[in-house]
């Protein structure tokens, strides 16, 4: 691997190691700047897949054969990598799902279940994806508990003191967005988490979006839940992690039943296996979890904090660029955000614009962007949103700027 | 850009910034909404339903251009008509937008025609036809709001 440390940090280098980044779309390059939606993977993450499936492929946690072994050893190697990237104290509190989705519906489904009662409540902010949304609300219906909805300002800015405000004894557990995939607002988790563990409530952090942007530290944020969706973070889809904390997830009861999640099984009585295989039965995705280990151990050798300052660069690039456009206006002004930049065009839908940037060989999302409660928030059906990984250059925020003003020209 | 002037041709954009019989007819007999999650476009059509023919309609609500002109253009098309005309005519715009050979000569959709560069534009269809699956919800009288997902 080519990827040692380096002295600048070499945005061309690394994007010859994205096979995708260099084909072209419609004749032209490609501009990729969808990264919120999923990112690109690197040629080892993609080289570790075929290799996993061309010499080791076997199952896990059953075979005395030499490929089971090879394979059961890749696998839990790559769960001592997700701990270490992450900084969970052990690997028993490294879980892995599909993603966030199934991260929280887990967490709804086993500590939700046994811990919000009638009458209780759960907490969330306006700032939510539908994944942090649907589980709760499903939880909230089958127990008759309330969903509580923590404010933000136009900004996108949690608002703290309304946040405390909500946090009263019937609150079992609060779920947040570290960062938020539609306005890019990096929230005060710190703080968040602090004032729900004055009351003795337990946090979930949704970290899909900031596991691609910064150091996550689960033991210094101390966080109960965390989420991370290995798509996002240039690994596989189909693979992500879950991480509780042991004392916690040892407490909670087993969601899905099968193989590998049973010590003994009698048609009397199962006995469930210890941590973390009691959430994880069936044959798990073993590829994708050798895949996203990879794809961590890539990130940090380019240095999280090195991939946080370019994207800031990027970030605020994008913003004067756009912002300097006339008739252009960013939703999400949060002080302190992640490289994401949504916007509106005046008097143009944003289904045209990302149209029209598609045909210019440029990426964006165009809609509600799984977060319909921010759209109505504002007011509006939908946005484009650029959100850019720590391979895109200010090149491809000029693309955009000029695809842009191609836009208004067409539909002006 | 070629595919993209076919898309967005004159008379689209036209429309999509003037709509025609934009607002909702008074004395309705019949309405239904529409919605297309996708972009989150909503939509509500309007229609005075006599003897089995459109006397009126009017559409309201804000979409994408192509949504918003197919919406303009479809009351101009079908105003005057009776139910079984708006269904051969929706089936051959249809037809039209999705790339398929309508069945009968595209030149007897009139203006609808220029809505053929859609076909190349997969991710647009639903916008395309939002409005007239809305006017059939209304022609049915359906009480539940229909959505393209
Ligand atoms: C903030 C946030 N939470 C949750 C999710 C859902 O993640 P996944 O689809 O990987 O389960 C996403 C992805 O779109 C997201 O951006």
């Amino acid at each position: 691997m080519s990827t040692g440390v380096r002295k600048e940090f070499d945005v061309s280098a690394i994007r010859a190691e994205f096979p995708a980044l260099s084909r072209s779309v419609y004749g032209k390059p490609l501009v990729y700047l969808d990264n919120a939606a999923t990112s690109q993977k690197p040629r080892c993450v993609i080289d570790a897949i075929t290799r996993y499936y061309e010499e080791i492929n076997s199952n896990v946690h059953r075979g005395v054969h030499k490929l089971s072994q090879d394979a059961t050893h890749a696998y839990e190697g790559a769960r001592e990598t997700m701990q270490r990237f992450i900084n969970a104290r052990s690997p028993k509190e490294v879980i892995w799902v599909r993603g966030t989705t199934e991260a929280v519906n887990l967490v709804a489904q086993t500590y939700g279940r046994s811990h919000v009662g009638a009458g209780d409540a759960v907490v969330i902010t306006a700032m939510e994806h539908h994944s942090n949304i649907v589980p709760w609300q499903m939880l909230c219906e089958e127990k008759g508990a309330e969903l509580r909805v923590a404010p933000m300002n136009e900004a996108g800015e949690l608002d703290l003191e309304g946040y405390q405000a909500l946090l009263t004894d019937e609150v079992k557990i609060v779920a947040a967005p570290h960062v938020s995939n539609a306005l890019g607002t990096v929230n005060p988790v710190q703080r968040m988490i602090a004032l729900a563990h004055e009351r003795g409530i337990p946090v979930l952090l949704d970290g899909a979006q900031a596991a691609p942007h910064l150091e996550v530290d689960v033991q210094d944020l101390d966080c109960d839940f965390y989420t991370v969706s290995g798509h996002k973070m240039f690994g596989p889809t189909g693979i992500g992690v879950l991480y509780g904390k042991e004392a916690l997830l040892d407490g909670m009861p087993p969601w899905h039943g099968g193989g590998d999640m049973i010590r003994s099984v009698t048609f009397e009585k199962t006995e469930y296996n210890d941590l973390p295989h009691k959430f994880e039965a069936g044959t798990p995705n073993i590829a994708d979890a050798i895949g996203l280990a990879v794809a961590a151990d890539y990130m940090t050798k380019l240095g999280l904090d090195r991939i946080a300052k370019w994207e800031h660069e990027l970030l605020a690039y994008g913003t004067e660029l756009l912002s300097g456009l006339e008739g252009l206006k960013i939703i999400g002004t949060a002080a302190e955000k992640a490289s994401v930049i949504s916007f509106l065009i005046d008097g143009i839908h944003p289904h045209d614009a990302g149209t029209v940037l598609d045909r210019e060989g440029i990426a964006i999302r165009v809609g509600h962007h799984c977060a319909q409660p921010v759209m109505d928030f504002y007011g509006i059906p939908a946005t484009s949103r650029a959100s850019m990984a720590f391979y895109n250059t200010r090149e491809d925020l000029d693309a955009l700027a000029a695809g842009i003003v191609k836009v208004q020209e067409l539909f002006g | 850009m070629s595919d993209l002037y076919d898309l967005y041709q004159e008379m689209i954009l036209d429309h999509s910034k003037k709509p025609r019989n934009r607002g909702s007819v008074e004395d309705a007999t019949n309405q239904a909404h529409g919605h297309n999650p996708l972009c989150g476009d909503k939509i509500r059509v309007t229609v005075v339903l006599e003897g089995g023919v459109v006397k009126d309609l009017r559409f309201e609500g804000d979409g994408c251009a192509i949504s918003t002109a197919s919406a303009s253009l479809m009351t101009e098309s079908v105003k005057g008509r009776s139910r079984e005309e708006v269904d051969r005519i929706f089936s051959t715009f249809h037809a039209l937008v999705t790339g398929q050979k309508p069945d009968v000569p595209a030149e007897e959709l009139g203006k609808l025609a220029v809505f053929s560069g859609v076909s190349e534009f997969p991710m647009r269809v639903k916008c395309a036809t939002l409005s007239w699956h809305t006017l059939q919800a209304a022609l049915d009288d359906a009480s539940d709001p229909v959505s393209t997902e």
